[in-house]
This record gives structure tokens, C-alpha cells and sequence, in this order.
């Protein structure tokens, strides 16, 4: 009796896995905002998107280098981790080959750093669109 | 294309979009977003602002 009950409350407050709380934050990694738009969050996933992708392209033209995957320097393989929450943008740019980096440009370094927090805010919008999907946020 | 910003302008434009972002997802209600994202531009452009004259005080 005992066990049952103790069960059932499990099964009670155990948070229920929807095909949202997975497609939301999948689709969200690979397009900025696209986790909120498909939860009908319009004008939170746009901001996000137009924010995210700002800033990955305003690194792109700064000349920033994108960071490939690597075992080398501990700051290399964060700056990685950091450039793979871009998302497509990030497959898009290592596909194309860009993002090599210039070191003639001062404001170089800049682009490298706009990239890798463009990456690593899009996780924070990815968690938050998963939040959502559970109902743990409006 | 390649763009050249300043120091400064660099520092608002991240200001900016990372206040965007940290407003939306940090906060539940369209007020509270929008008055933490405010929060967070200020505290961004502040410790730029405070950061720089630190800096000039140390070179003087």
C-alpha cells in the first residue's frame, strides 16, 4: 500500500515528457528563437532570433575566428563548445569555410568572442524553450 | 564584408543583444523582461563605463 502511494506521487510529480519539451529545445539549438516560435511564443522567439544571429553575423564580418573540434588547449575546446550552440549558424559557417580569423584586424578578437556568446546565450534561450515546453515557465 | 567597430560601440552592440536575451529567458512576465533587460544594459555599460575610468586612473 505503502509503495503504491509512494509511486503514484512519483508518477505525480514527475515532469511529463512531450514531444515539445524534446522538438522545442532541438529546434531551438539549430535555429535561434524557433524552440519559442513553435510554442507560440511570436515575439520572445523572434527577439531572439534577430539577437542571436546579430551577433554571430557581426562576428562573422568582424573577422572572428570559429572554433573547430579539438582536444588541444582547455580554450579552444570551450571556445568550440561555445560556437557549436550557434546552431546552423555554426554548421553554415564551418561548411563554408569561413570564420578563418584575421589578425590584421584589431576588433578580430571581438568577432571571436561575439561568436562564441552568441552560441552560448542560444543555450540559455534552448533551456528556456524547454522550460516552457514542460510548463515550468508562461 | 568587413565590419570595424570601436571599443565602445563594440561593447553596446553585446550590450545590447545579450541584455535581449537575458531579459526573455530570465524573467516570466513581459514587464519584468523588459525592466531586467534594461537592469542588465545599465549594469553592461556601467562596468564598461566604470571599467575604463579605473583603467585610467591605474595609467595616471
Amino acid at each position: 500500500m505503502a509503495n503504491s502511494t509512494t509511486e503514484k506521487a512519483k508518477l505525480e510529480t514527475s515532469e511529463p515528457v512531450s514531444m515539445m519539451s524534446v522538438v522545442a529545445p532541438a529546434l531551438g539549438w539549430l535555429i535561434p528563437g524557433a524552440g519559442h516560435i513553435i510554442q507560440r511564443r511570436w515575439i520572445r522567439g523572434a527577439l531572439l532570433f534577430v539577437s542571436i544571429a546579430a551577433l554571430f553575423l557581426l562576428g562573422l564580418a568582424m573577422q572572428g575566428r570559429i572554433y573547430k573540434a579539438n582536444g588541444g588547449d582547455i580554450l579552444d575546446m570551450l571556445g568550440f563548445v561555445g560556437d557549436l550552440g550557434a546552431g546552423a549558424f555554426y554548421i553554415v559557417t564551418l561548411t563554408m569555410d569561413w570564420g578563418q580569423g584575421a589578425i590584421a584586424f584589431a576588433t578580430a578578437d571581438y568577432g571571436t568572442k561575439f561568436m562564441i556568446v552568441a552560441g552560448l546565450l542560444n543555450f540559455i534561450a534552448v533551456a528556456d524553450a524547454y522550460h516552457i515546453a514542460i510548463g515550468k515557465k508562461q | 564584408m568587413t565590419i570595424t567597430l570601436s571599443h565602445f560601440s563594440a561593447a553596446l552592440v553585446f550590450a545590447t543583444f545579450a541584455s535581449i536575451v537575458f531579459g526573455i529567458t530570465h524573467r516570466d512576465t513581459t514587464r519584468e523582461m523588459v525592466r531586467y533587460g534594461l537592469y542588465c544594459f545599465a549594469m553592461f555599460l556601467g562596468g564598461v563605463i566604470v571599467a575604463g575610468w579605473a583603467m585610467w586612473l591605474l595609467r595616471r
